[in-house]
């Protein structure tokens, strides 16, 4: 059968297990669209407001759906506006696949209209980039980046097409194979095994790469057999339930007290699908002064990268969990864990009935079920989320971990609203980081996705702002955003409805009665401008420096 | 302990593979002293030879950030005493008015050729470990040197362990244990 690289591309991300997309056209995607528009009733197509949107879109449809989210964009300014989200995706370890439309193939290199090269910008932020200059590489092309997107550890794939090769026609063969093989390395556990043996307090550190591994009920099993406790990445703040006992919750920069303190007493340290940022580690030689750290990845590149002297595994996390639990003996180590409990009591937040971002955190999350999918934007609101949202299940948490994207949120909240199939889904933000991309309230609206929108508005960039009230003296600079945006007016400019609450109560309210099903709904919070988050240890600081706010408890 | 290491790669021989290399050393702030790299004896692949300098926590992520490059097939180091390493060496010399005598001679010693000879200077094709190159420029700047060009390194192991196959002969959709890929 012959077919038109357009009609490849359409069939073959059908083929890989593709739905929906994201994107917004041009001209250098036409005959894309145009496939689009043909196949609507097989593959959907989400037109975002900006290509960063439709990038964080899929993003949060990746997440949330365990499969590749899928976004297309056109040459030039199209392809530039991917450039953040692609990176964002890159640095969380996202499977991603980015489509952009170039020049045709006699144009390239000329600087003709709308043409960048954007393989070789998006060269160092992605797993791997293609041109497809002749039609018939196209189908083994698409095969691979699926493949590459989703083995070893995930990440974003960009197909650049040139326009005349869309056109250009040639045989389909619809059952191409990958060629791809990543590179197997054997696991070593005696090592591993030892130091588990012998420990007596030991700690699992547990990240993202758990969730993408499928190891959530192995990390749990191990943490009982152990009797350890478990501390969280960022990413990896859903694998384990808030309510198991012996979950502490995230640990750095603004982790929970427990989570840290019980980390730097403890004296092996089981790191799993973990590339120890430093966010999260604080003072490296402090760090692991007192433990031994066995790391499990499946990324050779991570394992002694920021973390020196480490006992290596490298391999699939559920793998080499079920090889430990099968061997390893069930150990009580009561004393620790009386500790742990101890710690934990400090992180219990006393005060339930004022205005505070820990409460309206509690407060929404009790209109929630379970599996309801919560993103966040970037700054001390996305903190607060981490601290006080007790998440339950995997993939319901959609935050930007490594790259801190501002804008993030409600781009992520679209595609991890699609992915649920329209379930209602939860956006916290703060009011700088919504002015960045809020023209996706437009997407929202398009679409019908009943994404509730928690907008904590403090009148500032708070985070910002904390830094510049605890490190350089109260000098302000240009974190006072003084703006006079009305932000229900607007979501209603947008056709989404919303309004200002200033107390628990009025919240309440409002989530009891006024939330619309078929849309977007924006919750205006007006919450102090000087709420801090706390616990926090200072920047390249350790757990001897933390720091838990006001009367430091 | 910060020393010179070279790395051996196999690489995909395709458009842009060379800039995906120096990006990577680039990001991750590695540096290369030299590069080298040609076709090998399959024309699908290339070899290159790297030569930089870091510590052993370098060396150990430079060659396991290469591994994850897709266009990599095997990266590897080659310790300096499994394995040789020649660089090569185009100099133009000038000739003065005594004759070329010193210059033949010097040259001779050290194995090269005589590509070109006028009146003025003469242009030598010098081949050796990079020591051995080092040495012949030395001893020639008394002589006069117009200009030269040297090549990066190539270096081969001389450990059959070592040798870097192309490990990419796996079926299509298969691994090497002949599970799935996909
Ligand atoms: C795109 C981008 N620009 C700048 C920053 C730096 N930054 C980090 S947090 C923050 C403030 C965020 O303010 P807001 O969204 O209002 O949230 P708040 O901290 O007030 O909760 C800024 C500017 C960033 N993370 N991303």
């Amino acid at each position: 059968m012959t077919l038109t690289g357009a009609q490849i591309l359409v069939e073959e991300l059908i083929r890989h297990g593709t739905d929906t997309v994201f994107g917004y056209p041009g001209g250098a995607v036409l005959d894309i669209y145009d496939e689009l528009y043909k196949n609507a009733k097989r593959l959907r197509h989400i037109i975002a407001a900006h290509e960063q949107g439709a990038a964080h879109a899929a993003d949060g449809y990746a997440r949330v759906s365990d499969k590749p989210g899928v976004v297309i964009a056109t040459s030039g300014p199209g392809a530039t506006n991917l450039v953040t989200g692609i990176a964002n995706a890159y640095l969380d370890s996202v499977p991603l696949i980015a489509i952009t439309g170039n020049v045709a193939v006699p144009l390239l290199g000329k600087d003709s209209f709308q043409e960048v090269d954007v393989v070789g910008i998006t060269q160092l932020i992605v797993k791997h980039n293609f041109i497809v200059r002749e039609v018939n590489e196209l189908e083994s092309v698409i095969t691979e980046a699926f493949a590459l997107a989703m083995s070893g550890r995930r990440g974003p794939v960009l197909i650049d097409i040139p326009k005349s090769v869309q056109k250009a026609r040639c045989e389909y063969s619809g059952n191409c194979r990958s060629f791809y093989a990543p590179r197997q390395i054997k696991p070593e556990l005696d090592q591993a095994f030892e130091a588990i043996k012998s420990c007596r307090r030991p700690y699992i550190y547990c990240g993202g790469g758990v969730i993408a591994a499928h190891a959530e009920k192995e990390v749990l099993k191990l943490s009982e057999r152990l009797s350890a406790p478990i501390g969280l990445s960022m990413m990896g703040l859903t694998a384990i339930p808030n309510s198991y006992p012996l979950n502490l919750g995230m640990c750095g920069m603004h982790g929970k007290y427990a989570s840290s303190v019980a980390q730097s007493e403890a004296d092996l340290m089981i790191a799993v699908g973990v590339r120890f940022s430093d966010r999260a580690t604080g003072n490296l030689e402090e760090y692991t002064k007192k433990c031994t750290v066995v790391h499990i990845d499946i990324d050779e590149a991570e394992l002694g990268k920021n973390i020196p002297s480490i006992i290596e595994v490298c391999g699939d996390a559920k793998q080499i969990l079920s090889r430990l639990l099968d061997e390893l003996p069930k150990k009580e180590n009561t004393e620790w864990t009386k500790s742990i409990l101890e710690w934990k009591k400090k992180d219990v937040c006393d005060d339930l009935t004022s205005f505070t971002p820990g409460n309206i955190i509690g407060c929404v999350k009790e209109f929630c079920k379970p599996d309801t999918v919560v993103a966040t934007d970037v700054g001390q609101h996305q903190m607060w989320v981490m601290q006080y949202y007790p998440f339950e299940k995997p993939r319901t948490l959609l935050t930007s971990g490594g790259l801190g994207t501002m804008g993030y949120g409600l781009g992520a909240a679209i595609g991890g609203c699609v992915a649920s199939s329209g379930a209602e889904t939860v956006l916290f933000t703060g009011d700088g980081s919504f002015g960045m991309n809020l023209n996706e309230l437009a997407t929202a609206v398009s679409q019908r996705l009943p994404i509730l929108i928690i907008l904590m508005n403090n009148g500032v960039l708070g985070m910002v702002r904390q830094w510049q009230d605890m490190f350089y003296e109260k000098r302000y600079s240009s974190t006072t955003l003084g703006r006079k945006t009305d932000f229900v007016a607007l979501a209603k400019a947008f056709g989404a409805d919303g309004c200002t609450v200033d107390s628990l109560h009025a919240l309440r309210g409002v989530l009891e009665s006024g939330i619309p099903h078929d849309g977007p709904f924006l919750v205006e919070c007006k919450i102090d401008m000087d709420a801090k988050v706390f616990p926090m240890i200072p920047p390249g600081g350790s757990v001897k420096e933390i720091r838990l706010g006001g009367e430091d408890r | 302990m910060i020393e010179r290491f070279t790395v051996g790669l196999i690489v995909n021989n395709r458009h842009g593979v060379l800039n995906r290399i120096a990006g990577l050393y680039g990001k991750r702030g590695y540096n290369i002293d030299s590069l080298s790299v040609g076709e090998t004896e399959d024309p699908r692949y290339s070899r290159m030879t790297i030569v930089s300098s870091g510590d052993i926590y370098i060396q150990t992520q430079v060659i396991r950030q290469l591994n994850k490059l897709y266009d990599v097939k095997s990266a590897v180091i080659l310790d300096k005493s499994g394995s040789i390493s020649v660089e090569h060496l185009l100099i133009k010399l000038k000739i003065n008015g005594n004759g070329n005598n010193g210059i033949t001679a010097l040259i001779n010693e050290y194995g090269g050729k005589v590509l070109h000879l006028c009146d003025q200077f003469i242009i030598a094709d010098i081949t050796g470990s990079p020591e051995r190159i080092q040495a012949f420029i030395d001893q020639s700047k008394s002589l006069g040197i117009y200009e030269l060009c040297r090549s990066g390194a190539l270096a081969l192991s001389t450990d059959i362990k070592n040798t870097l196959q192309i490990t990419y002969e796996t079926k299509q959709g298969e691994n090497e244990d002949g599970t799935d890929v996909l």
